[in-house]
């Protein structure tokens, strides 16, 4: 089997005497949407920060595409091909939408140690922020101020963002949150278009969501990864009804 | 875009009245205006050099004082040791306040918020306190500069009308570079930093070091300021490093507006001409100043820009 894009191994994180990421391993091919889920508190945002490095573990590795960056700072990595959305939508408030998807494109384009040249001229740059804008169906809102437009809006553009990295990997932190039925419909829709360019990594609530897109599913519950397999195996895993769904529900929408 | 409001037609005035300065003065007779208006650019360049920092890159930092010491004793120690060239004095001044920031800014960019202001305070008061045990260079008296730089024939600086144009033109200069860099991509990738610095190291900024390179840039206009300053008075001495001036300086920052291109200038020429006119009236001009400035923040949010935006916007 080929390297696959993204491996994590026994992965360890501890806050005090909690253990948050236990051991975890896990792996993304390249291409394939991996999804995330456990209940709240399993530690799925503590091991999306410490893919993205905003946190470091206490012992084990993550590799992209057979490099080791365990320990490389954020911006390495992203420079490498990963690209995240955060859960809580995490913009730069007061400049347009368009300035937002041009600043990651900008970090992707040559060096910004220039002081002079009019940045917002850049044809390539606005060009690029301009695609990945209409990509998320956002191009109508591109020179509207980011704190002028709604929640919904806001969390397809984290998705512009994230794109015009033009990254190998996505890690996506329940792009959903917050998200109406309506919204959330037309998210599902844009993901399953953006997983045939990029590999994802989603961590997400919305069962309906996961299942509908993902290729194989971890589950995680207390910092561990109790099961792993695709939709189908999931939905049949006893271990995963009990831990993660209590033994009253089903498996079919949450929240 | 709109070609006329009122901002830019009170800007315009503002910069106008200052290159018209030098003929007003000549024609009444008034020197001292003169005089008082090349403290006012001197002290607008450096503010326009704190909200680079400030305005657009969010660092807070209350040592920006510190830069005008070391920009006027770079001129005042080689006047002092025998070197009166100023093609000499100036770029030292420059080269000693880029170092002096690099070496701060390294150090206190790994702290944030409060602690920032606190350290960049700490680092100015130390800096004072080094200034004032210069025993050689008049200590706590501080350093009579006998003789202004000299740039053989090129600029009488001793000429008050010559010396007043070239720190407008400094003046101007800075504010230009400024405007470049605003609009450059350094400017938006130092103004993301600002807005959040998170996101910005997620789609792939080292944040420190474009905060660094803002800060030395910063500095180094500062250093300018500092060497017009030693320059126009003739004198440097540790109270220009004095944390109350630290202060004074965010004051014309915030008030001519944080992040506005002139707002800085404007924030200058209105503190610098009320603590004038106030302290004609009386000794307790501050009781006056102080609520006076309360008021411009408060209800102009923005400071003085803000205050004309508003009419803009009807």
């Amino acid at each position: 089997m080929a390297e696959p894009l993204l491996r994590v191994e026994k992965l360890v994180r501890r806050f005090g005497g909690i253990t948050a990421t236990d051991h975890v391993s896990l792996d993304v091919a390249a291409g394939e949407l991996h999804a995330i889920i456990g209940p709240n508190g399993a530690g799925k945002t503590t091991l999306i920060s410490q893919l993205t490095g905003h946190l470091s573990p206490h012992a084990g590795s993550v590799s992209l595409g057979g490099l080791d960056i365990t320990y490389l700072p954020a911006y390495r990595r992203c420079a490498l091909g990963l690209a995240r959305s955060f859960q809580i939508t995490s913009l730069l408030l007061d400049f347009t939408a368009a300035d937002n998807v041009a600043l990651a494109a900008q970090a992707h384009a040559g060096t910004s140690f220039r002081f002079f040249a009019n940045a917002r001229k850049e044809t390539g740059l606005r060009d690029a922020a301009r695609a990945a804008l209409d990509r998320v169906g956002l191009l109508h809102r591109a020179d509207v101020e980011v704190s002028k437009i709604s929640h919904g809006e806001r969390r397809e553009l984290e998705l512009a963002v994230a794109l015009a990295s033009k990254p190998k990997i996505l890690l996506l932190d329940e792009p959903m949150a917050g998200l109406g039925v309506t919204e959330s419909q037309r998210m599902v829709k844009l993901l399953q278009e953006l997983r045939k360019e990029v590999s994802i990594v989603l961590v997400e609530h919305d069962m309906e969501a996961v299942f509908a897109l993902a290729d194989r599913i971890s589950v995680l519950v207390y910092g561990r990864v109790i099961a792993s397999g695709d939709p189908a195996a999931i939905r049949q895993n006893d271990e995963v009804k009990r831990a993660y769904l209590g033994d009253q529900h089903v498996v079919t929408r949450h929240g | 875009m709109k070609t006329f409001s009122v901002s830019k037609a009170f800007t315009a005035l503002v910069l106008a009245g200052l290159v018209l300065l030098p003929l007003y003065s000549s024609l009444s007779g008034n020197i001292f205006i003169l005089t008082l208006f090349t403290r006012i650019v001197i002290l607008a360049l450096a503010a326009a050099s704190l909200n680079l920092i400030m305005g657009y890159g969010g660092m807070m930092s209350f040592g920006h004082a510190a830069y005008l010491g070391v920009g006027g004793y770079a001129v005042g120690i080689l006047a002092q040791e025998g070197v009166g060239s100023g093609f000499i004095q100036f770029p030292v001044a420059l080269a000693a306040s880029a170092i002096y920031a690099l070496v701060i800014g390294a150090l206190s960019l790994r702290t944030r918020g409060v602690y920032f202001i606190m350290i960049t305070l700490a680092f100015a008061q130390m800096a004072y306190y080094v200034a004032s045990g210069l025993a050689r260079y008049g200590g706590d008296d501080g350093l009579t500069v006998y003789k202004r730089s000299d740039f053989s024939g090129l600029i009488n600086l001793s000429n008050r009308t010559q010396f007043y144009y070239l720190c407008l033109a400094c003046l101007f200069g800075v504010v230009l570079l400024i405007w470049r860099i605003g609009n450059s991509r350094f400017g938006l990738v130092v103004q993301g930093l600002r807005s959040n610095e998170q996101r910005m190291q997620a789609i792939g900024f080292p944040a420190k070091r474009y905060q660094l390179v803002c800060f030395v840039i910063s500095g180094t206009m500062c250093g300018l300021a500092g060497a017009l300053l030693a320059n126009n008075t003739d004198f440097v001495s540790p109270a220009v490093m004095y944390w109350t001036r630290s202060g004074d300086l965010m004051v014309m920052v915030i008030l001519g507006g944080m992040g506005t291109l002139f707002g800085p200038v404007m924030g200058a020429v209105v503190f610098l001409v009320l603590e004038e006119l106030l302290s004609q009236i009386t000794e307790y001009w501050a009781l006056i100043m102080g609520p006076l400035l309360l008021l411009i923040v408060l209800f102009g949010r923005g400071g003085i820009m803000g205050l004309l935006g508003r009419f803009d916007r009807g």
